[in-house]
């Protein structure tokens, strides 16, 4: 019942693909002891674009995404970022549902943990501060993060994996812990980010909605395989409560309740 | 009125124990007036025996903690990180640990006569459980989340020390510095009573002999004034070090 429906996806324009990484799965599998929780993944993300991962809990979506931010190695099988297997580093960044702080530190060196360690202070200082202000929490360097909102750290969050300039940004849920307004209005900082740098994301979520308001593309995966590939071919900005994407978002919520056998049309 | 109000108990029985001995409650051979305490805080600071004594404790009380943290923080963090280290060591040291290390009075002075040595031992012994139960439990509970962070930013392992591991145990190990300040004094009161030729410990015993209870009660009060004042320094290091904690920030 694992239909794969790898299907072409629009050009992206050259802005793209010379800050993206490009992403590629080959027969990629991951045991868990006995349990194969990935049971053969091929997947070509071209540089640049924006996918959502969506599926049930415990479908290996979360598996799948740290494989590709190179957290955990595949049982067999190879993942290529750029064609190349290893050395991630710094062109790599993942971002989890927790913000993941370093409570000890301040707001400030908490992004600098973002960068890469070469650079001197002063210039770390600088740059980290740059990225804060994209967030929009200038001014806020010298708090501890103890008292930020849960949105406000998440947006330390982002500012730190976006400080190295990453050309792959994997975000694991990110918006999960947060109340619906300032989950939009990270949805929206998050596309204005991407549209703006233009390097290539990954977002796993359960949230549909969500999904067809960020991505280009959206995976389903069900039982350790892509179950599904959706292309969403919408206009940016995206408004919210659109029609065609209520009617993508009703399609995969469908086929993930397993309302009628068929699923949503590919388009 | 909140800082007055912790002294309002103190001074109160102080108050009380004055006016007992005054109308002949206490009598002055079990326990002397306040008054003849102070006299004698006086006259000792005065002939200068009273700063030759504290300074001998402090110095006892200081390196016996520092051998004895060390060797419990180091020992803690290695056991933390390391299960080769921990399987090793840990349940020796839980074994230890249940001695009461003050049953081993009578085997340290077999060892040490009454040198300093057998005071230090002591003490580095009753400091080193305290401090080495609560790094290592502190260096465990740090969060797994943030080292994994740290690993997918490319922290090194020595950065993933000083950065995550170290900062995320120090709560933990602050705990065991104030429990263990609290056994230091313990130790070095019970090792100075029962032999030592100086320290304050040593006074008290010596006035005993020449019946000066006035003496045995002041010495009492340093040993709680001394107290109080280690664990006023390690509050304030607390205070310092762990101000990124919301808990100890506005204590």
């Amino acid at each position: 019942m694992n239909v794969s429906v790898l299907e072409h996806v629009p050009e992206r324009d050259a802005r793209l693909s010379t800050s993206g990484a490009a992403v590629s799965l080959r027969g990629v599998t991951r045991s868990f002891g006995a349990h194969r929780v990935l049971r053969g993944i091929d997947l070509d993300i071209p540089a640049g674009q924006f996918v959502a991962i969506v599926g049930r809990s415990g479908c290996g979506k979360s598996t799948l995404l740290r494989l590709i931010a190179g957290l955990d190695e595949p049982t067999s099988g190879a993942v290529a970022i750029d064609g190349r297997t290893g050395g991630r580093r710094d062109t790599v960044r993942l971002m989890f549902q927790e913000p993941r702080l370093l409570p000890w530190q301040r707001v400030l060196a908490n992004v600098e943990v973002g960068l890469s360690h070469q650079m001197n202070a002063r210039e770390r200082r600088r740059q980290a501060a740059a990225e804060l202000a994209q967030v929009g929490l200038a001014g806020r360097e010298r708090d501890w993060p103890s008292v930020l909102s849960g949105g406000q750290k998440q947006r330390v969050a982002l500012a730190r994996a976006l400080a190295s300039h990453p050309r792959l940004l994997a975000l694991d849920e990110p918006l999960g812990a947060l109340d619906a307004l300032t989950r939009i209005e990270m949805q929206d900082l998050i596309a204005h980010v991407w549209r703006d740098k233009g390097f290539t994301a990954i977002v796993v979520t359960h949230d549909v909605t969500e999904a067809v308001a960020l991505a280009d593309r959206i995976l389903l995966v069900e039982d350790g395989l892509v179950a599904l590939d959706v292309a969403v071919d919408l206009p940016r900005p995206r408004r919210r409560g659109d029609a065609n994407a209520a009617a993508i978002e009703g399609g995969i919520l469908d086929r993930l309740l397993r309302r009628t056998g068929a699923g949503p049309k590919p388009r | 009125m909140k800082r007055i109000l912790p002294w309002v108990v103190p001074i109160l029985l102080l108050i009380l124990w004055q006016a007992a001995s005054r109308f002949g409650l206490l009598r002055a051979q079990v326990f002397p007036a306040p008054t003849a305490v102070a006299e004698a805080a006086w006259r000792l600071a005065r002939s200068g025996e009273l700063w030759m004594h504290v300074k001998i404790s402090t110095w006892r009380a200081l390196t016996g903690f520092a051998i004895g943290g060390g060797i419990g923080f180091v020992l803690g963090m290695a056991n933390g990180l390391s299960s080769l280290s921990e399987t090793l060591l840990d349940s020796t040291l839980q074994m230890i640990r249940n001695i009461p290390h003050l049953a081993l009075i009578p085997l340290v002075i077999l060892w040490f006569g009454i040198d300093e040595e057998a005071k230090l031992f002591l003490v580095a012994l009753g400091v080193f459980f305290p401090i080495y139960v609560n790094t290592l439990h502190g260096v465990r509970s740090v969060d797994r989340q943030l080292l994994e962070m740290g690993r997918a930013y490319g922290m090194s392992e020595r950065q993933l020390f000083s950065r995550v591991v170290l900062p995320g145990a120090l709560p933990s190990v602050f705990v065991g510095l104030r429990y263990g300040l609290g056994i230091m004094w313990l130790t070095l009161i019970v090792a100075e009573t029962i032999s030592a030729s100086s320290g304050i410990g040593y006074m008290a015993m010596n006035a005993r002999e020449f019946m000066l209870v006035d003496v045995v009660v002041f010495a009492i009060l340093v040993y709680a004034a001394l107290g109080k004042l280690a664990d006023s320094v390690a509050r304030l290091l607390e205070r310092v070090c762990l101000a990124w904690n919301p808990v100890y920030a506005k204590v």
